[in-house]
């Protein structure tokens, strides 16, 4: 566990999710969630222990190379081919606190826009030296970073031409169950991004925005790779300041 | 003028799509020897304090098929009702369980599997108990955001009539939605996306 003795992990509930910033469960012009969208209402409740809490994932379960996805399968001696990126950030909570420990997880098609899956069946080449997936773990300031290549765009069956631009998938656990997140990452300066029925799910501009990773060019490294900037932001959590109520209170 | 407070927006949530299996269960679908193993697959190990359960099931779509792309996680506390989690102050709780799990529905027929152990009570806000429950979070292709629900167990009757969130319900014949059938050691729980039999899920 990576928490300071000194500095006692907090208990308290996590703020409400604005549900208007994130995609409606049901968003028509993304087909499949036609049929896969809940249609009632959420049963709305303020966190219980139950999701206050989380599991935590040590240092120690990281292998090496699981943030080099350039070479954690690869064959000896052989890297992924493909534009070479490191892409870094930090993962806070929306009260700007960073998320120390937080298990990121991040998958992606290679640099032709195929991804490593047997129902995958763009025509796109296969990279014997690329899987596609990578792990890692916040420093105390929230800090990560991984090194892949800029995936590829690629088709996928919706409208009769729908393409996804590059993006990478993130995984995110933070301290509490009600942190859980899984979205998509995007490359600035792609104009694909807002042809996209999937970012498009999203209604505000300035939320799609927070998904563009920008080109971080003080970060990049001469004559290796370029680096992106990705943060994340989790649920900030209450302060149990007045919440502990003594008996009879 | 009105000064604001500073909060920062959570990152909008984006599908897990078809290929979610790649990033988090690599060597479940043919990507092996980047992990050693796929986290969450193992909850428990032979010093697990606890009565073993296994639980199984299915979610079914709007079209009333089974979902084959999904990915479920569960969050539980242990046989004491203790989690295993920082955040945990009340005591320490089993270091042989994990409380959390992984699971796939199986690109044949849909099914997910988990094998833990059945949980402990845990106290509500209020000091009320909660009747045991397991919480689970599901994502895949066609849901934006991770659906949030939890599985109660069928003996436990008398808990659940006064389990906090249960009595929160306020169609009292959706309450059967969060409570698993049981034969034996074995549950079964299927989720339904949509429906007359919608499961209730939570903005919690
Ligand atoms: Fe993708």
């Amino acid at each position: 566990m990576s928490l300071r003795s000194n500095d006692a992990p907090e208990t308290g509930a996590f703020f409400g999710r604005d549900r208007t910033w994130h995609s409606p469960a049901l968003t028509p012009g993304y087909k499949t969630s036609i049929l896969r969208a809940p249609q009632r209402a959420l049963l709305s409740l303020d966190g219980t222990l139950s999701e206050t809490t989380g599991p935590v994932f040590g240092h120690g379960m990281i292998g090496e190379q699981d943030n080099d996805l350039i070479h954690n399968f690869a064959k000896p001696g052989e890297s992924a081919i493909g534009e070479r990126i490191v892409v870094h950030g930090r993962v806070i909570d929306e009260r700007g606190s960073p998320v120390r420990g937080a298990l990121l997880e991040f998958w992606q098609a290679n640099a032709g826009g195929r991804y490593r899956h047997k129902k995958e069946t763009y025509l796109a080449a296969l990279d014997p030296n690329f899987g596609g997936c990578g792990r890692t773990i916040c420093d105390d300031d929230g800090h990560y970073a991984f090194r892949t290549v800029r995936p590829g765009a690629y088709p996928w069956p919706n409208g009769v031409n729908d393409w996804r631009p590059a993006h990478i998938h993130f995984s995110v656990f933070g301290h509490g169950f009600a942190q859980r997140l899984i979205t998509q990452m995007y490359f600035e300066g792609d104009p694909m991004i807002w042809k996209c029925p999937i970012v498009n799910t999203i209604p505000d501009k300035a939320a799609i925005e927070q998904l563009i990773a920008p080109l971080d060019w003080n970060n990049t490294i001469p004559m290796d790779a370029r680096a992106y900037r990705f943060d994340i932001v989790l649920r900030g959590r209450r302060s149990t300041l007045f919440e502990n109520r003594l008996e009879g209170n | 003028m009105l000064r604001s407070i500073d909060v920062l927006k959570e990152t909008p949530s984006q599908t897990a799509g078809p290929y979610v299996h790649i990033g988090l269960m690599p060597n479940s679908c043919g990507i092996e020897g980047v992990y050693a193993d796929d986290l969450g697959s193992v909850m428990v190990n032979d010093k697990t304090l606890g009565e073993r359960i296994a639980i199984s099931g299915r979610i079914f779509d709007g079209a009333q098929t089974p979902v084959r792309d999904a990915v479920l996680e569960i969050w539980q506390a242990d046989h004491a009702g203790l989690y295993n989690s920082p955040s945990e102050r009340r005591g320490t709780a089993d270091p042989n369980f994990t409380g959390w799990g992984r699971s796939a529905t199986a690109a044949e027929d849909g099914v997910f599997r988990f094998e833990t152990i059945k949980p402990g009570r845990v106290p509500f806000k209020d000091g009320r108990m909660m009747a045991p429950h397991i919480t689970l979070w599901i994502v895949a292709r066609g849901i934006n955001i991770g659906l949030h629900t939890r599985l109660y167990f069928p003996e436990e009757a008398e808990a659940n009539a006064v389990d906090p969130l249960l009595l929160r319900i306020e169609h009292r014949a959706r309450v059967e939605t969060m409570i698993a059938t049981r034969k034996g050691q074995d549950y079964t729980f299927d989720i339904h996306l949509q429906g007359p039999s919608e499961t209730v899920f939570l903005d919690i």
